[in-house]
């Protein structure tokens, strides 16, 4: 790992506020000013607790929802303001549910195909072309799921892991700025899991993204990738990156949290093991 | 009776158009349209006036496709812009054009608040009419051909538009809205778009319909999103096994025509017309009840049934003791 050479900042969230239900007695404070730098080539896990605000950093970054206040500037760009929809050619996305990644009731041609478009004008051509449809198998052989002669099957046939697998490709079909991976692998059995987080290193190391991957598991989160940032109560509160990162173990890890967070660690212990 | 039956083929292949345009909103789009019951009438609506007006019946046709365009963006706009909910967005747009269409056949009369415009005065006017005065056919044969022509050369166009990059999107939409806008599609402009289409084909039905019976009436949408739903549901029991998306729309207009001939035949036994929407509504109840608990009532008859096979033994036992 080189950060100290590639030091251009690829996403730069500068105190970061988001308040779900302000004002009532449901008031919950998802992202209690959050900042955070991430390098262009960064392979970042993030782990934490139930409610520590992960999947609400993954949701303001991609613009599930405005955040209350703060910017998100994406490679120079402040990207704060734009919709959803208008952020995703940015990003390549998968979920934690492998049901929300792809269409389920379209084939997987087309399913990948709607990726490849992904921030371009859809208009009257084709939906699938054939040059595509040989380039989807070649993609789909890589995996080693014996998905490359089932391009016409409804996405809905597959198991949890193809499915995972498959909108891993959709998301890294166009070279995104960013990988976020929500929980990708938190649904699937361990084998399963094992095989798509394998699929996941490869990806991100042929295309070389930045990437972003919220985890359960401390393990993985301490395997994978080049730095480690741990949340709690909306903020971060360990990042540890380069050697250290590599030398961390699960019981260390587990020390650090419970320092840091000041003796919440046996309430979320469950959570992080 | 094949001419009843003839006959309901002739009002079926009409109201295929609308049972199409029924499933793009409901089954592509997951969007349980209630616009379809004032789309229907305002192409209608819009049919007569302009034939009132002198204008050709074919390009009536062409313009009440684009009137049930808008009426559909309209109900799609509430949905996406507003955030009104699905069904309640349809009702709306239904509502205001029950207004709208009084005012379109006014235009015709001249005097405000008509609610039905006759094309008797016009009856060589209409798209039926003018074939056969080029091609000689029955009145009921030019229904049923060329109604053929434009439910095929429909499902042909949209089968071609629902391939390319735009229909895949509005599909995808149906499917799954989340990994629509995460795949970076405007979910807000797909569902518009569909919306459009939808009410658009229906409101062609509407004109079929008003040119096919001679008059336009604000009422005759009225039940038409029930018997949209049973074309759909009888289409898609009989295809079931159809693969590909032109099948699906072929079963589609197939349970409308079966529809219309049920209807024909029942009317034709004696039932009075009035109770006409009670069995529409009392069919799709049950299609939908039976779809439901399927398993339930498929599991009640083998029970049932094994009971019937059973007994002979339990006698048996009985007189052992």
């Amino acid at each position: 790992m080189s950060e100290a050479n590639n030091a251009r900042p690829m996403l730069v969230l500068d105190n970061i506020v988001k308040i779900f239900n302000a004002g009532t007695v449901n008031e919950k404070i998802a992202l209690n000013g959050l900042s955070l730098t991430i390098n262009d080539g960064d392979f970042i896990t993030v782990i934490g607790g139930n409610g520590a605000g992960k999947s609400t950093l993954m949701n303001a970054i991609t613009g599930v929802f405005k955040v209350d206040s703060g910017s998100i500037v994406l490679d120079g760009e402040d990207i704060g303001h734009l919709p959803e929809y208008k952020r995703a050619k940015y990003f390549g996305r998968v979920f934690q549910d492998p049901m929300m990644g792809t269409a389920a009731g379209m084939q997987i041609d087309e399913n990948m195909a709607l990726a490849l478009r992904k921030g371009q004008f859809r208009g009257l051509k084709w939906g699938v072309s054939r040059e595509e449809r040989e380039d989807y198998k070649a993609r789909l052989a890589e995996l080693g799921l014996g998905l490359e002669d089932r391009l016409t099957s409804k996405v809905g046939l597959l198991s949890g892991g193809q499915r995972q697998a498959v909108t891993l490709l959709m998301a890294s079909l166009k070279r995104p700025k960013m990988l976020l991976l929500d929980e990708h692998t938190a649904a699937l059995d361990p084998k399963t899991a094992a095989k798509v987080l394998e699929i996941t290193d490869r990806i991100v190391g042929e295309n070389n993204v930045t990437t972003l991957m919220i985890t359960h598991n401390m393990k993985d989160a301490i395997e994978h990738g080049n730095r480690l940032i741990m949340m709690h109560e909306g903020r971060v509160i360990i990042d540890v990156s380069g050697e250290a990162k590599k030398n961390l173990t699960v019981e260390e890890l587990l020390s650090m949290f419970a320092k840091a967070s000041g003796g919440e660690f046996t309430s979320d212990r469950a959570m992080l093991s | 009776m094949i001419d009843i039956i003839l006959s309901g083929c002739g009002q079926g292949i009409i109201w295929a158009l609308l049972a199409i345009g029924f499933y793009i909103a409901f089954r592509i789009l997951d969007f349980a349209d209630m616009t379809c019951e004032g789309s229907m009438t305002l192409g209608g609506a819009v049919t007569a006036m302009l034939i009132w007006q002198g204008v050709n019946s074919f390009l009536a046709v062409v313009i009440a496709f684009i009137a049930g365009l808008l009426a559909g963006a309209v109900t799609g706009v509430l949905h996406t812009k507003l955030k009104i909910p699905p069904i309640l967005s349809g009702i709306l747009t239904m509502t205001a054009l029950y207004s709208v269409n009084i005012h379109i056949m006014s235009i015709a009369t001249g005097t405000s608040g008509t609610a039905n415009l006759s094309l008797l005065k016009y009856i060589d006017d209409t798209v039926f009419a003018i074939i056969r005065s080029i091609i000689p056919l029955s009145k009921r044969d030019v229904t049923l051909v060329f109604g053929v022509i434009i439910v095929l050369g429909t499902i042909g166009l949209l089968y071609w538009f629902f391939g390319t990059e735009i229909g895949c999107a509005i599909r995808a939409t149906g499917n799954n809205e989340k990994m629509c806008r995460a795949q970076g599609i405007n979910t807000d402009n797909t569902k518009i778009i569909g919306l459009a289409l939808a009410n658009g084909l229906i409101a062609v039905a509407g004109s079929l319909l008003t040119q096919h019976q001679g008059y336009a009436d604000v009422k005759m949408g009225v039940g038409s999103i029930v018997i949209g739903l049973a074309s759909i549901i009888i289409g898609e029991a009989l295809f079931a096994r159809a693969k590909g998306f032109f099948f699906k729309l072929i079963g589609i207009a197939v349970g409308s025509v079966i529809y219309r001939v049920i209807v024909a035949l029942v009317i034709y036994s004696g039932m009075p017309s009035d109770d006409l929407k009670l069995m529409s509504a009392v069919i799709v109840i049950a299609a939908l009840a039976f779809t439901n608990y399927k398993n339930e009532i498929v599991g009640a008859f083998k029970k049932l049934f094994s009971r019937f096979k059973k007994k002979p033994e339990e006698k048996e036992e009985k007189s052992n003791e």
